[in-house]
């Protein structure tokens, strides 16, 4: 019967064509608002890694004293040389990496070429497991290379595709700022949005990274961070590569992997009492300040969700639920000036129900077609999203399968939901009054 | 087959009582060709609709088939509706959006009939009123007196036991209106119960049986006095 009611629902869009098309241009015009400004919002406000987010932590430690901190006495949000290190060597997590920002040129094969710039990270071998990195050819380091220093690198297969046509480059070697290195593996596609790991550098919504070499390495070459470099107004002096090395700035982010929350409140502890240490040892001239924070609980303190992308969500919601109210009083006139069919149907043995579900089918429908062009106007307006957005976030937005399904999905059930009234009021049409008045 | 016993019928609005229908009482037998007359606002269509479960009644009892139907719940009035009892309306009252073929096939879907077996009767019906060839046409491609006969179609299709026709031929000219009527007692010579409310003495006069309604009750034009004189006086103009 519902097939029939889907039939009957579909005739009846060629019925009052006027109306049909109001309904449909404001369900339409509805979802498409709606799914544009989702499309940003869910990039943005996602959960980048939901298999692993509740045991991804950044571990922060005040290493300049209180003078220096954020509001709320809120430690920087990276650490320096020697603080990242000693966290690293201590192993108290599962895994652990640390990072900074790389900016290198490349030297493609063959003398035609001119060199490519490439952004990456120096890290270590912990960085690809705990932040899942997929391979395409090859796969990490180890963390003997990390302590041989080993002139190894691993590439995006985007600069796979521009080095090497795109082949399995594992084994070949690849100059880095003059430097070789032999590839020693490919990631696949790799994109995390936002990149959680990396909103220290205003990285959040940037490009793929392309490269990443041994942290070791590049501070053995000395290779300075491309990314942000947060001394927080303390006086630098920067007079040797010691000096650099071993500057009290942020610029190093620290990740651990701790699968408990026992284990994170024993890391907090660790973090405590090594703060304590150094103020014991004169290195810290203020009480421990430490911050142990998940992916999303970091998420939200660095505010990554930018505010037009949640008012524009609202007021797009807005709009959709403004064209649903028209859409109910529409449908109560579309349906209403069918009270003699109703009647005629009751008369032959319709039940309400009956009644009640042809009329909500008829609306599934009308709000099929708004979806459909709802997904026609999204696309359009995909186009313009770069109008409300900056380039970088506008580039988020994108219609895909799950976004097609929802936007058809959202348009049916906002129909449904707008039909419940308009549908019951059908229903209730008594039978006698209408073939009377006829 | 449809007996109605003290059975009234009373609109209220907060300051009025209106009876549509008074001690209302009537037996119609099985097979019976009853044509139901009376002035307008008498209660002739009142009692057509009650008759058809498409309202309910304030008094009374009403037996149809040998089933007390006074205290039925919506659903259940649906099913009878649905399985014994087919109507005829003056308007007509077919579907404009569904071709001929799908306004007989109606009852048919709500009584959750087989494909096959709803194609066989919907043609049967369409043959029977002569329309088999115009199935895929829509009511807007058919005169007045073919809608008629496909909504005559659409009732017979289901086998109703009972056929409450309500001024059936009341939107028709007259040589269309002889060929409805031919077609009602020509149903009913096959068995049908039908019951046909009227303004046309000269159509209630072909059925098998006359009631008069007015002011809500069946009378005896013939027997009460009130009546008496003008009943004799409008027989002799039928006659004549």
């Amino acid at each position: 019967m519902l097939a029939h009611y889907l039939q009957l629902g579909l005739r009846s869009l060629r019925r009052n064509p006027m109306l049909t098309a109001l309904m449909v241009m404001a369900i339409g015009f509805g979802v498409a608002a709606s799914m544009i400004t989702w499309s940003v919002f869910r990039v943005v406000s996602g959960n980048p890694i939901p298999d692993k987010s509740e045991a991804l932590y950044t571990a922060l430690i005040d290493n300049r004293g209180p003078q220096y901190n954020n509001a709320g006495n809120e430690p920087p949000e990276a650490l320096d040389y020697d603080e990242a290190v000693a966290l690293i060597r201590a192993r108290k997590a599962a895994h652990q990496t640390l990072f900074y920002n790389i900016g290198l040129s490349v030297m493609p094969e063959g003398s035609h070429d001119l060199p490519l710039n490439a952004s990456g990270y120096a890290t270590n071998t912990d960085f690809f497991n705990m932040f899942e990195v997929p391979f395409q050819y090859g796969g990490a380091w180890t963390a003997a290379d990390d302590d041989a220093r080993a002139a190894v690198a691993i590439i995006s297969s985007d600069l796979n595709n521009k080095l090497f046509g795109g082949a399995n480059s594992v084994g070949r070697e690849v100059t880095f700022d003059q430097h070789t290195y032999r590839i020693i593996g490919v990631t696949g596609h790799w994109d995390p949005k936002p990149r959680y790991f990396d909103v220290f550098a205003g990285m959040t919504y940037a490009e793929p990274p392309d490269v990443y070499i041994p942290f070791t390495r590049a501070i053995d070459l000395k290779i300075d961070t491309s990314g942000r470099n947060n001394c927080g107004g303390a006086p630098v002096h920067i007079e040797s590569a010691e000096a650099w090395l071993h500057r009290q700035c942020a610029w190093i982010p620290v990740w651990v992997e701790l699968s408990t929350k026992a284990d994170a409140q024993r890391y907090l502890d660790f973090l405590t009492a090594y703060a304590a240490e150094q103020q014991r040892a004169g290195h810290f001239n203020w009480p421990p300040n430490v911050r142990l924070r998940s992916v999303m609980n970091w998420l939200d303190f660095e505010h990554v969700v930018p505010p037009e992308s949640r008012i524009s969500l609202f007021v797009s919601v807005g709009f959709f639920v403004i064209c649903m109210v028209n859409t109910i009083g529409l449908l109560l006139a579309k349906f209403m000036r069918r009270s003699a069919e109703i009647g005629v149907r009751r008369a032959l043995g319709a039940t309400r129900r009956e009644v009640y579900e042809q009329f909500l089918m008829e609306a599934a429908t009308v709000g099929l077609a708004g979806g459909m062009l709802g997904l026609i106007l999204t696309a359009i307006g995909m186009q313009g999203v770069s109008l409300l957005f900056e380039p970088e976030i506008a580039r988020l937005a994108h219609l895909d399968f799950s976004l097609l399904v929802m936007a058809i999905g959202v348009a049916v059930l906002a129909a449904l939901i707008a039909a419940f009234y308009p549908s019951w009021r059908a229903a209730q049409v008594q039978p006698a009054w209408q073939l009377k008045s006829n | 087959m449809l007996k109605m016993t003290h059975l009234s019928k009373v609109y209220r609005t907060e300051v009025v009582e209106t009876y549509a229908l008074r001690d209302f009482n009537i037996d119609v037998k099985e097979g019976e060709f009853v044509a139901v007359t009376g002035p307008s606002g008498s209660g002739k269509t009142t009692f057509l609709t009650i008759a058809g479960l498409l309202e309910t009644f304030t008094g009374g009892t009403y037996h149809l088939d040998n089933l007390d139907v006074s205290n039925l719940d919506d659903n259940a009035r649906s099913k009878i509706r649905n399985e014994k009892i087919g109507f005829i309306f003056q308007a007509f009252n077919l579907i404009p959006d569904l071709n001929v073929f799908d306004n007989v096939e109606v009852p048919l879907r709500y009584r959750g009939m087989k494909a096959l077996e709803r194609k066989e009767r919907i043609m049967g019906a369409l043959d029977r009123v002569g329309l088999a060839s115009r199935a895929k046409h829509y009511p807007a491609e058919l005169s007045g007196g073919q809608q008629q006969r496909v909504a005559i179609a659409r009732a017979l299709a289901g086998s109703p036991r009972l056929l409450l026709a309500d001024e059936p031929t009341g939107n028709l000219d007259t040589q269309m209106a002889r060929g409805v009527m031919e077609l009602l007692e020509e149903i009913h010579r096959d068995g049908a119960t039908i019951v046909m409310v009227t303004h046309d003495p000269e159509l209630a006069a072909r059925a098998q049986r006359n009631v008069h309604i007015i002011d809500g009750q069946v009378v005896d034009l013939a027997e009460d006095p009130r009546f008496h004189s003008a009943y004799v006086a409008a027989a002799g103009q039928v006659r004549g």
